[in-house]
């Protein structure tokens, strides 16, 4: 009985290193999947015009060269596209949470018709194609003489990031004890008071991943800017990344990957700032049914 | 969704008089509606206004009502339903694999493996990049000369490769692995949060009544996990559907036509000759078709799940 037992042990220990290193593996060709392309960009970054022309191009540079991203820049006006962008990602990340953190409390706290009617209508909203949107949005913004300026671009974007932003504010709101609130109320502190003083120090934390999170949304943003902007001074990074392709899609693959690779790295390196608090967001969204 | 739930003892307690607490709940939730109201709901219902009229871009002439017009030129328009249906393979050929690989991964990132925390950071990279950069990044891997897919089957003696996105058969299924890749991150978060809330005893209990790794996922993670399931596949395929910025960069509709979703036939309409009304109704046209869709499909899935 014992030594059958052990054997059975023994097979079961092998058959969990077996199966640990088939885990490994299938990781492991998902990593391959998701970096490929990526490090691909990279790659071709940095090579020469040489190599890049090459039938057989390795994927380390045999002469790693910068001059693909001296050409960008001097092909396409990335640095003041990229100032475009940055304004109108970081007003729309500021003026989102903004507007939404006071709703979001009243949606963790109080069942509100009209906040609930409100959250019902971001969700239904996004099952509504774009093309119904932006023709009216592009009607109404010219009467009001904001079609191609950036500060109607950052009003779309604030409305378009609010939905996610509502979503991972509510969980916050929820993560902070109710108790805490009436204990201030019970100190005589008012409902602003309560609110400024209290719970919302302790949300700063959500508050900023959920503004970067909006911020990285409309950093990366591509529709709304190629409709809405127009004079090639106010375009955005993601639009003007498109004229590197040329007319016939016939790139300059070497400058196309600098800037490419260039307009990526502010989402990347925000993205690892706040990657766990957006994760943690879903879960905490998730799991108060 | 699961917004709308509050501790009712909260809203009862504090706050004290009823109509100062309206009156500040008001003041709380304006700042967000006023927004919503004037840039969601009202140019919403104004695009689905226009699609009964015959408005144009940069017309003189009033814009007039014409009734059901635009959906009869719509059901005559063979390219527009052609686009239609190379939608709706796109947003099933994406939704589907990027489920289920999103699926895997998520299962693997929630095992004890070591650099797990690597391994989750690295799977989320996609989710950073704009989209316009995705598509620029797999032109450079399709491309037929730089390309690292032909250099890759070249080195292993499978031919010389082709110019993917070029090829009227190849094209699709191309876009579409790219579709994959864009989504996967999206999907695998949820998924992986839906399976950290799986009850850790249960699982050692199905073990220890002897339950393999399969029944194991289809009686205690499966069950936890449908409804994310279920809401993350319908808003995938939702999203992909009505899809732009990666195949507008990748192929912008090319070669003739194979790749042209629907949104961006609804674009050119629009902005590229001007017939607001008639795009209009192409999307309203999109979103009663996803309507029905998602209904049958939400439908189908409850009623298994009854029958469960």
């Amino acid at each position: 009985m014992t030594a059958r037992r052990g054997r059975t042990a023994a097979g079961r220990r092998r058959r969990a290193a077996a199966t640990r290193s088939g885990q490994y593996l299938a990781l492991l060709g998902y990593l391959i999947f998701l970096l490929v392309p990526f490090l691909w960009l990279v790659s071709t970054a940095f090579k020469p015009p040489r190599e890049l022309g090459s039938i057989d191009p390795g994927w380390i540079p045999h002469d790693p060269t910068l001059a693909n991203f001296r050409a960008a820049f001097a092909e396409q006006p990335l640095l003041r596209s990229a100032a475009n962008s940055l304004l109108a990602a970081a007003g729309a990340a500021v003026l989102s949470v903004v507007v939404a953190t006071p709703m979001a409390y009243v949606l963790a706290r109080f069942r509100t018709r009209a906040a609930r009617a409100a959250t019902g209508w971001v969700v239904v909203s996004q099952a509504f194609p774009l093309v119904l949107v932006i023709i009216p949005l592009f009607l109404l913004l010219k009467a009001v003489g904001l079609v191609d300026s950036l500060g109607g671009l950052t009003l779309v974007y604030l409305v378009w990031s609010l939905p996610f932003a509502l979503w991972m504010l509510t969980g916050y709101v929820r993560a902070v004890p109710v108790e805490l609130e009436e204990a201030a109320a019970v100190d005589g502190a008012g409902r602003v008071r309560t609110l400024v003083s209290v719970t919302a120090p302790l949300l700063v934390p959500g508050i900023v991943a959920t503004g970067l999170f909006a911020f990285i949304t409309a950093w990366n943003e591509f529709f709304f800017a190629l409709v809405l902007l127009k004079s090639p001074e106010k375009q955005t990074m993601p639009v003007v990344l498109t004229h590197f392709l040329g007319a016939e899609g016939v790139a300059d693959l070497g400058p196309l990957a600098a800037a490419a690779l260039l307009a990526t790295v502010p989402g990347l390196v925000l993205f690892a700032v706040i990657q766990r608090r957006i994760t943690g967001g879903m879960l905490a969204g998730a799991v108060k049914h | 969704m699961s917004l709308g739930t509050a501790p009712r003892r909260s809203a009862r307690r504090s706050g004290g008089a009823g109509p100062r607490r309206d009156h500040g709940v008001w003041f709380l939730v304006l700042p967000a509606l006023i927004p919503i109201l004037v840039l969601s709901v009202g140019p919403l219902l104004y695009g689905v206004s226009l699609a009964f009229t015959d408005a144009q871009s940069g017309r003189t002439e009033p814009t007039r009502w014409v009734g059901l017009l635009n959906f009869g030129d719509l059901l005559r328009d063979t390219l527009f339903w052609e686009s239609f249906r190379i939608g709706l393979v796109w947003a099933v050929g994406v939704t589907v694999p990027q489920f289920f690989l999103a699926l895997g991964l998520a299962l693997l990132l929630n095992e004890k493996l070591r650099l797990r925390w690597l391994a989750r950071a690295l799977a989320i990279v996609p989710w950073a990049m704009p989209e316009v950069v995705v598509g620029i990044m797999w032109r450079l891997v399709y491309h037929p000369d730089a390309g690292v897919l032909n250099d890759t089957l070249r080195t292993f003696g499978l031919g010389d490769g082709r110019d993917w996105l070029s090829g009227l058969a190849t094209a699709l299924p191309a876009v579409i692995v790219v579709g994959v890749w864009a989504g996967l991150p999206q999907t695998t978060v949820p998924l992986l949060a839906g399976l950290q809330n799986v009850p850790r005893e249960l699982h050692e209990a199905a073990a220890m009544d002897g339950a393999g790794a399969w029944r194991r996922f289809r009686t205690v993670t499966w069950p936890a996990l449908r409804p994310v399931a279920l809401a993350i596949t319908a808003l995938n395929f939702i999203w992909n559907f009505n899809s732009f910025a990666l195949v507008f960069v990748l192929t912008d509709g090319g070669p003739g036509g194979r790749t042209r979703l629907p949104m961006l036939f609804a674009y050119e309409e629009a902005f590229r000759y001007g017939q607001f009304g008639y795009a209009a109704a192409m999307g309203l046209a999109m979103v009663t078709v996803i309507a029905v869709l998602l209904a049958v499909y939400l439908a189908g899935r409850l009623r298994t799940e009854e029958d469960a």
